[in-house]
């Protein structure tokens, strides 16, 4: 199936029953899919008039009570993410695909990894996952709608042009073989109910708009209440909050493979479709008896600091591969750098690594 | 027979006292929301009020229902969300003029062709007033402002030929002297099935008055408005330079065709 194709299917199977999406290449099939499946399964589907309308009307309808999903790519990300704030910061749960691609172009490249997590203005913690396949591309939209319900975040299913056009197997579960996840209701009636009061987990229970809890959602700094409140003591807990039921359940968030990595003296860390060509090199070292590992980050952001630290102090060399300037290589030069040399091995040319140059990389420090 | 009291039920606990400046248009455009809603039974239970940033976008804060608030110009995104998955929920705008008229302003034109099922509220200062007393796109010509010290040079959107040409199927004006006709006109939205838009044009003294018209008297603002207001049947009089500086008040039409539901919706092949 197409890459585009699976990652509408991944969300029908996750309940995803509102869709807008802008025209845009390389994501365009994700709307034109969605616009033939969605109706005919009882949801909802917007051609927007542009990204800005895309990601609000996706949190309006989130806050109803919607699995909301819109898709883009690169340019259309940008426009997002004052939208991507403001869901941040009344904890609307939704899905937001970014297929990258060059400027203006379809080319393959992983450049907006940093725009991720630092485009929107203020304080937010996100989820970014960087699928490496067709059937990651199912598998991780499932686990991006699970994650977003579970801690009322926008999750961020980062795609790259090499892997949304191309077309692999997949293998889609029974429906009861996925675990879905559902926010948590509030158990109290509207009178005794505090919007903004968390769970044990960080996360406030969540109303539907038209059910009487009368929710303000304000992007001002909120009490507990939801009322507007500049109070300095509010606008710092408010954020600790926000901030924390991401950082204080990493684990819970973070999608990690490691590649024979327990004691390799080289380790590879690669996101997205550049897994594939680390992978092959990985192996064809190995087979030559280099000790090379690899480590996968299927979360990129929150940094998995844990996995990275972990890998690093064992190794000697750390390899950090990207499709881009190097961006995520400070990230993993921050973690891994006191404990390892960490080299950057980036492709710049609108075109993935192949197997070979990464090779040639682990043949350098060998 | 609506009383104060039922208008204050239906205000958010704890969110007064509200932050309009005294003789502020948007405290006596809350009251005309507050008895129209009381009058057609507007069950606050099922309603969710919409503000964007601006003092405009702070009436939803002080109503108890479901609210947004925070955002500039995306409010009918916003809305078309909401309605699109709950259409049975009702749903209520307050825009400003620059909410619409200028940074939403293609939301507010898209929204208005699908013929969205929502009741828009503009409240026209004739300024950006939250941040200062800038021009605006409905500034009258020739005005000075903050950002027009020589005077506005730019010609004004007229709301109305704005949201007829796009599709809207209700749309009325008045101004902050005609309560009991905006409140009426407010009613006929909310009863409305489609996109309806009520502009009232409103005195904000602190920037508008003080500015533009070297007042900062409420009263010297509303009378300023009502001088060029005149109605729809005086302006058929008129030709187009001489309705130039004028506001047009009335209800100008009200239509029906279907509302939106979605882009592109499901039929069963037979
Ligand atoms: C994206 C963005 N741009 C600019 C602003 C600053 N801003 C706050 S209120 C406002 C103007 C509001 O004018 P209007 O919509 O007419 O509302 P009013 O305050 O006059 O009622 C602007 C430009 C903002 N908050 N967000
Ligand atoms: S600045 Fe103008 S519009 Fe805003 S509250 Fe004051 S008087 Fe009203
Ligand atoms: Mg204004």
């Amino acid at each position: 199936m197409l890459g585009n194709y699976a990652l509408v299917e991944g969300a029908l199977a996750a309940g995803c029953d509102f869709f807008a999406g802008y025209p845009i290449t390389p994501a365009n099939e994700i709307s034109e899919r969605m616009a033939n499946r969605l109706p005919a399964v009882g949801g909802k589907f917007l051609q927007s008039e542009d990204e800005l309308c895309s990601i609000y009307s996706v949190t309006g309808a989130s806050l109803c009570g919607a699995k909301a999903m819109t898709a883009t790519a690169s340019a259309g990300f940008n426009y997002m993410q004052e939208g991507l704030g403001y869901a941040s910061s009344v904890e609307a749960p939704c899905v937001i695909v970014d297929v990258q691609r060059c400027r203006g172009e379809n080319y393959a490249t992983q450049s907006d990894v940093m725009q991720m997590k630092w485009g929107a203005s203020g304080d937010y913690e996100v989820v970014v996952l960087a699928p490496s396949s067709v059937q990651e591309l199912f598998d991780y939209t499932v686990e991006a709608f699970n994650i977003a319900e579970k801690y009322r975040i926008p999750v961020i299913v980062m795609s790259e042009t090499t892997i949304a056009l191309m077309r692999e197997n997949l293998t889609i579960p029974e429906p009861g073989e996925i675990e879905i996840e559902e926010r948590d209701r509030p158990e109290v009636p509207p009178e005794d109910f505090l919007p903004f009061s968390p769970n044990d987990r960080g996360v406030p229970p969540m109303p539907s708009f038209g059910e009487g809890y009368h929710t303000l959602y304000s992007l001002n700094p909120h009490d507990e209440a939801g009322n507007i409140n500049w109070d300095p003591d509010t606008y710092e807990n408010m954020y600790e909050r926000v901030l924390g039921k991401i950082q204080d359940n990493i684990d819970d968030v973070s999608i990690v493979e490691e590649h024979f990595a327990d004691d390799a003296d080289t380790i590879l860390v690669a996101y997205g479709s550049e897994f594939r060509p680390a992978m092959d090199a990985t192996l064809r070292a190995r087979d030559e008896g280099l000790s090379v590992g690899l480590l996968k980050l299927g979360t990129v952001w929150p940094v998995p600091e844990k996995e990275l630290a972990g890998a690093a102090e064992a190794a000697d060399t750390v390899i950090s591969v990207e499709m881009n300037v190097g961006k995520y290589t400070r990230e993993v030069e921050r973690v891994c750098g006191p404990r390892a040399e960490v080299r950057s091995v980036t492709k710049n040319r609108g075109s993935i690594h192949t197997a070979g140059e990464i090779y040639s990389a682990i043949k350098e420090v060998s | 027979m609506s009383d104060i009291d039922s208008y204050r039920e239906k205000l958010r606990p704890g969110s007064l006292p509200h932050f309009f400046c005294p003789g502020c248009g948007c405290g006596q455009i809350m009251n005309f929301f507050l008895q129209a809603a009381d009058e057609v039974d507007l069950d606050f239970d099922n309603l969710v009020a919409v503000g964007g940033v601006g003092c405009t976008a702070r009436i939803p804060v002080y109503l108890d229902a479901d609210a947004l608030h925070g955002i500039h110009g995306r409010v009918l995104p916003w809305a078309t969300g909401i309605k699109l998955h709950k259409p049975q929920l009702d749903v209520v705008v307050f825009a400003g003029d620059g909410g619409v008229g200028a940074i939403g302003g293609n939301h507010f034109i898209q929204a208005a062709r699908r013929n969205l099922d929502v009741t828009v509220i503009v409240v026209n200062n004739l300024n950006f007033a939250m941040t200062g007393g800038q021009v605006s796109p409905t500034t009258p010509s020739g005005l000075n402002t903050m950002t027009t010290p020589y005077g506005n040079r730019e010609e004004r959107f007229d709301l109305y030929e704005l949201a007829h040409s796009a599709g809207a199927t209700f749309f009325s004006r008045w101004n902050t002297f005609h309560y009991q006709q905006a409140t009426d006109s407010i009613k006929k939205a909310l009863n409305h099935e489609g996109f309806s838009v009520v502009e009232i044009l409103s005195q904000c003294p602190t920037h508008f008055g003080r500015y533009a018209l070297g007042s900062g008297e409420p009263t010297r603002g509303m009378e300023w408005i009502e001088e060029k207001s005149i109605t729809i049947s005086d302006a058929h009089e008129l030709t187009g330079e001489e309705k130039k500086d004028k506001f047009v008040l009335g209800d100008f039409y009200s239509e029906e065709r279907p509302v939106f539901a979605g882009s592109t919706v499901y039929v069963e092949e037979k």
